[in-house]
């Protein structure tokens, strides 16, 4: 089974600072999507079963072949880099666009993988529009993916229900973070990743065009204010009687 | 010609998206398309008034894909250039694929909408794992618009009114349903609580959960957890998840036992009165979005809290 997993280069949200409310992203390292190296861990997992192959994708501005090693390192095969300006701060259809066209270069795929939300943004919005691009079947929140023959046996995670699916592919999906734990790659395979080969295309390169982008346009991005006190608790005593005077029932 | 499409999957939606429309000046003229099968729809268009469905529709649900298809084919029909959908997996899902269909743009997990210059809708969502509000407009002709569930005045009743079937064609589709299994639903709503009981990963001994439950109970609170605690561990339903993809809470107060304070987690009990948090680590990030910090191993205190707060007051 050959399998393409997109992995979205994200900074680190626990080294981005506020500034006056606004958040500082200079000098934040890129990282691999949280969520995204669940998804490569399940291919990994079907790689080995199929005896398939995996191709990486990842989409940004940035510089991605450090960020894209990890990813290398736990499993992936190779790599296509699509890197271009035009994609800082892109919105969901141009990162959408980009990713087909990926697709596409990498040849025919079975199974195209997604996490349910990018660590930063959590639109669960790239997965179904490159379903649509690319004229594919889809399945969101995946909890689990097993191969059936031909079949391949999904299921689907919502809020009140558990559908079990059928499809066969091509298919995409996007997963739950609780599909797999990513592994922690050894130091074998991190020596081992840097022999895999990661190519590096634009989007003129991939024929991504400027008019691909669907507008959507961000006025303000400001962290909500807090002021609260952080008052310190000094003993077990102290904080019993805290309790009961602010729970809301009076505390029993 | 009405500017608002509203599409619920299940009755209980229906409000929500009629007042958030209603919020934006979409009266009673906005459209609904109602997604259940046709007793359901008949029952929604008694409380909620005239609504669209599309016959058959119902049986297909689990294929996003012709959903999509269909959904496109209903926008088109009646014009509506705003399709608002809940920002439920289901919606959320269903929302990229119908956006791109449509050339539309599309925003998900929308908390809040006002009108900004020129009448242009301005959407406040979670940005950064929660860490910034982004304030976000859309900029094409047609606009998918996904509402987080809770965050908006549900609309009074309109009805009765007619269901009008839709006749769009209805895209065969690929995925089969093989079954479908309800989840045994927790029958506490942590986001309607008065008072929360969080747990975190810094309660590393499950046995200890009996102690915070005794202490839930001394304060009359529900227990909640993290998303590690019910995905990782299992040891709370999911239902029970504090944040970004669990539920936003409000309660009056919120006491976190061992949490880190990871933005997206604070993002689902920023809204709370009175925030208390216990840890280990004064430098922890939840620190700064407490009103009150205990700085204690919940090992060593757990138990002799418990008991004094059973004990009651005095
Ligand atoms: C897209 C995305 C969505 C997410 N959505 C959510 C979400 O909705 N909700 C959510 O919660 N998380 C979510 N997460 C995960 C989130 O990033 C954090 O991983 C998670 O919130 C951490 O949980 P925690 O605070 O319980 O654990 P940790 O971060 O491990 O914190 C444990 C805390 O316990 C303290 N501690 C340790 N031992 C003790 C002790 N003996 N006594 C007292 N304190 C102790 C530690 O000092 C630490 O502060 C999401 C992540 C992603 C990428």
């Amino acid at each position: 089974m050959r399998i393409a997993v997109a992995m979205k280069p994200v900074p680190d949200l626990l080294q981005i600072r506020m500034k006056d409310r606004r958040p500082v992203l200079e000098d934040v390292p890129v990282v691999l999507g949280a969520i995204d190296r669940s998804a490569l861990e399940i291919a990994v997992e079907l790689k080995e079963k199929t005896s398939g192959h995996i191709v990486v994708l990842m989409a940004g501005d940035g510089r991605l072949e450090d960020t894209v090693k990890e990813a290398l390192a736990a499993g992936a095969d190779e790599a296509l880099l699509i890197r271009d300006a035009r994609l800082n701060g892109a919105d969901g259809s141009l990162s959408a666009h980009a990713l087909a066209a990926g697709v596409r270069k990498i040849g025919p795929v079975d199974l195209l993988l997604f996490g349910e939300g990018s660590t930063d943004n959590y639109s669960g919005q790239v997965m179904s529009r490159v379903s649509e691009i690319l004229g594919i079947p889809q399945a969101g929140y995946v909890r689990d993916i097993v191969v059936e023959g031909e079949t391949l046996i999904v299921t689907r995670s919502l809020e009140d229900e558990e559908e079990i699916l059928e499809i066969r592919p091509p298919a995409a999906f996007s997963v739950l973070s609780e599909i797999r734990e990513p592994r922690i790659p050894s130091v074998t395979a991190i020596l081992k990743a840097r022999k895999k080969p990661a190519t590096v295309l634009s989007l003129d390169e991939l024929g991504v065009g400027t008019g691909s982008g669907a507008g959507v346009e961000t006025v303000s991005t400001l962290a909500p204010m807090t002021g609260r006190k952080g008052e310190r608790i000094p003993s077990l005593e102290e904080l019993v009687r805290v309790l009961r005077k602010e729970a809301p029932g009076g505390g029993a | 010609m009405t500017e608002f499409l509203a599409v619920a999957w299940k009755a209980g939606e229906v409000p929500e998206l009629l007042g958030a429309a209603g919020t934006l000046g979409g009266g009673d003229e906005t459209a609904l398309l109602f997604l259940g099968g046709d007793e359901e729809a008949r029952q929604a268009a008694a409380r909620w008034g005239a609504l669209h469905r599309i016959p058959g529709i119902e049986t297909r649900l689990a294929d996003t894909g012709s959903v999509a298809g269909a959904l496109a084919g209903a926008q088109k029909a009646l014009f509506a250039p705003v399709v608002l959908l809940p920002s439920t997996r289901r919606g959320k899902e269903t929302a990229g694929r119908l956006a791109q269909i449509l050339g539309a743009g599309v925003l998900t997990d929308v908390h809040r909408m006002e009108r900004g210059e020129g009448g242009a809708i301005c959407c406040h969502r979670y940005a950064l794992g929660g860490a910034a509000v982004s304030v976000q407009r859309i900029g094409t002709a047609v606009q998918v618009i996904a509402l987080d569930p809770g965050s908006f005045e549900a609309a009074p009743e309109r009805g009765p009114g007619p269901v009008n079937e839709l006749s769009v064609p209805l895209p065969e589709g690929s995925v089969v349903l093989r079954e479908a299994r309800p989840r045994v639903r927790d029958t506490v709503d942590i986001a309607a609580a008065d008072c929360l009981v969080a747990v975190g990963l810094g309660l590393d001994r499950k046995e200890d959960l009996a102690l915070v439950e005794r202490l839930a109970r001394a304060v009359g609170g529900e227990i909640a957890c993290s998303k590690p605690v019910a995905t990782d561990r299992k040891w709370l339903p999911e239902d029970r998840i504090i944040g970004l993809s669990g539920k936003k809470c409000r309660p009056a107060l919120a006491v976190l036992l061992g949490i880190s304070g990871q933005v997206q987690f604070t993002v689902g009990i920023r809204d709370a009165k009175t925030i208390l948090s216990v840890n280990t680590d004064e430098n922890a990030a939840i620190m700064t979005l407490s009103d009150y910090v205990f700085i204690a191993d919940l090992r060593e205190i757990l138990p002799e809290l418990a008991g004094k707060m059973d004990a009651g007051p005095g």
